[in-house]
């Protein structure tokens, strides 16, 4: 990553001599901190307690008896196996595709010569301007049932299907910028050698750049599969029933359902929550380049 | 032999290279550009066409900007809800942005100093942006709850009473005014307190991604500004005030529209938090354009909305190439 931000550099004159301010900045962050990590206290401790105890005033700051099976409770009373397996499926297929049309386009913005890239690639900026809500109502109606007609062609009637949660989003032309600025900077000494070599333009890819690239494929990759993680407005309209619908989905129809089992809610917002929470500690200095290089804002 | 090989390979002239490299290159482009065209591209347009039209479901009658001064001005029906959506949307705006920039500016100043712990502050900061809003809502609106929420619990430390915050129609400064005994105009109420709750959700939400920004926007700035600054003995207010705050215009410019932008479209928080009540109190744009279209199966209607967002979207974009200029890089 020759050009992130190094974000660790600190002003040097800080570090001198500690005194007072020292102390107050670490108030001030340690205030907010509670405050943002608060929302996670409670559904953490809320998720372990019975429900006469989740819903008890004051709350109690910790579970004075602890209810594991709380967990057991949650997963039972939805098919929450269905939801993960498809919210897996649907990430994770997501985002591989995505990553192969990025790698694809990005290295033929930046490594090759052809007509119509200029246009081509302003075309491709301009997507990023669009909206989500300017083309929900036509990808809605392209959807549905093909006895509609969609501009004069049967529509594709793949509601309560994967493929309506994975093909629209298979390309995104934020990846493709994310990969060929990446691209941008490997050395053209390293083409002009494979070509000589006698390497196509395939074989140059998949043999030299991509191994180079990994960290702009884990973020990208990462930032794919976060939003894909938690995507909730599409699903929400395109599907309907729990063999296709989503984690998020699912949770925001067990909101009903949990009622006033709120430790049950808890429990259930907690395995949902967790994977993402988990997957982001590990990787977290690639998402965090990726945004602060990029300004992408899910 | 070999050595006439490689002059034969050089001597491919790009002119003759050219049209190869360009199927090629359209091969490699094709799986972007079929599904960027179909799902993007097309649609965007397709929904500008859609905008003319009566529209429910299936194609009715050609309207021309009908959708459009329906929520405009001409349906007694349509246009006060577009208004005061509108209004919604900003009011939301106005609420979370500069909030969320100020805060968000005071810590990232604070971590970018080297400190103890700075790595932990940050991952804190950031979790929330991971975490869904449906996953966030389940735990807000019982933190928020008007019985049993521990933010009533907080204000009662204080000795102010209990609020209804998520489920509080009146306005804010309505409430705060009867709170001295005093009571205002309608006009004067302001934005619901669940509006103002809404808003502190999303800065939540938002918080960590802003200081990860700003965080990039400080390490671009040189440290020779800062050495010239202390060799001629400014404070460390003066510095942050005359140095870092101007040098980092473009970023927190940067931020501002895409937070605002972030915001006008935003439609997971509304849904799941509120639903658009109490009393419509927090019906968005967006959530309009979801009932218009997705359960009054309005889609003419529905697009036209979508693209009167578009535009006021598109405006903060081109706003933002304009001044950042070639700043901002995407990529």
């Amino acid at each position: 990553m020759a050009r992130a931000i190094p974000l660790e550099r600190g002003l040097p004159r800080f570090s001198a001599r500690p005194r007072i301010g020292t102390i107050a900045k670490h108030a001030v962050l340690i205030a907010v901190a509670v405050l943002v990590a608060y929302p996670f206290y409670f559904m953490l401790t809320s998720s372990f307690k019975d429900v006469l105890e989740a819903a008890r005033t004051p709350p109690t700051i910790f579970p004075t008896e602890f209810h594991p099976e709380n967990y057991t409770d949650a997963w039972n009373r939805a098919p929450w196996g269905r939801y993960f397996v498809n919210t897996i499926f649907v990430s994770v297929t997501v985002t591989v595709l995505e990553l192969a049309t990025a790698c694809l386009a990005a290295y033929a913005f930046a490594r090759m010569r052809f007509r119509g890239k200029t246009i081509l690639f302003t075309v491709f900026l301009a997507t990023l301007m669009i909206p989500a809500e300017a083309t929900l109502i036509p990808n809605y109606v392209l959807m549905s049932p093909s006895r509609n007609g969609c501009l004069g062609l049967p529509c594709l009637g793949w509601f309560d299907s994967y493929q309506v949660q994975i093909v629209p989003f298979i390309a995104s032309a934020f990846s493709i910028f994310l990969m060929r600025q990446f691209f941008l900077s490997i050395p053209s000494e390293l083409a002009d050698a494979a070509r000589i070599d006698g390497a196509g333009h395939l074989r140059f890819l998949w043999s030299i750049v991509l191994p180079l690239s990994v960290p702009a494929l884990i973020t990208a990759g990462l930032i794919t599969f976060l939003g894909s993680w938690n995507a909730f407005q599409w699903p929400l309209i395109v599907t309907s029933k729990p063999d296709f619908r989503p984690v998020q989905v699912g949770l925001s129809g067990f909101r009903q359902e949990a009622g006033s089992s709120y430790h049950l809610l808890m429990a259930a917002a907690t395995f949902v929550v967790a994977p993402i929470v988990v997957l982001f500690l590990v990787a977290q200095r690639y998402l965090v380049q990726g945004i602060a290089r990029t300004g992408i804002r899910g | 032999m070999a050595a006439e090989v490689i002059p034969a390979r050089v001597r491919a002239s790009p002119r003759r290279r050219l049209p190869v490299e360009t199927i090629q290159a359209w091969l490699f482009l094709l799986p972007a550009v079929v599904i960027i065209g179909v799902f993007k591209v097309i649609p965007a347009i397709a929904a500008f066409y859609m905008s003319l039209f009566k529209w429910d479901v299936i194609q009715g009658a050609f309207r021309g900007l009908g959708n459009y001064t329906d929520w405009l001005y001409d349906s007694a029906l349509r246009s006060p809800d577009f208004w005061r959506a509108l209004s919604t949307t900003f009011a939301y705006v106005i609420f979370t942005v500069p909030l969320e920039m100020a805060i968000a500016l005071v810590l990232a100043y604070l971590l970018f100093q080297k400190m103890r712990a700075r790595g932990l502050y940050r991952t804190l900061y950031y979790l929330p942006y991971v975490t869904s809003f449906v996953a966030a809502a389940a735990v807000f609106v019982w933190v928020f709850n008007p019985q049993y929420g521990p933010a009533n619990e907080v204000l009662g430390l204080f000795g102010i009473g209990a609020q209804k915050w998520l489920e509080e129609p009146s306005g804010i400064f309505e409430l705060a005014a009867s709170a001295f005994g005093i009571t205002l105009p309608a006009w004067l109420a302001g934005p619901s307190l669940a509006l103002l709750v809404l808003s502190l959700v999303t800065v939540w939400h938002y918080l960590g991604y802003q200081i990860v920004i700003f965080l990039a926007g400080l390490s671009n700035i040189s440290q020779e500004f800062y050495e010239a600054a202390r060799l001629d003995g400014a404070s460390e207010r003066q510095i942050f005030t005359k140095i870092t705050l101007p040098l980092l215009s473009p970023t927190t410019f940067f931020v501002f529209t895409v937070a605002s932008i972030g915001v006008l479209r935003s439609f997971d928080s509304v849904y799941v938090l509120t639903n658009g009540g109490p009393l419509d109190t927090t019906r968005t744009v967006t959530l309009l354009v979801f009932r218009t279209a997705f359960q009054q199966a309005q889609f003419g209607l529905g697009s036209a909305l979508a693209f009167i967002l578009t535009l006021v979207i598109l405006l903060f974009t081109l706003i933002q190439f304009r001044v950042l200029g070639r700043r901002v890089q995407y990529g």
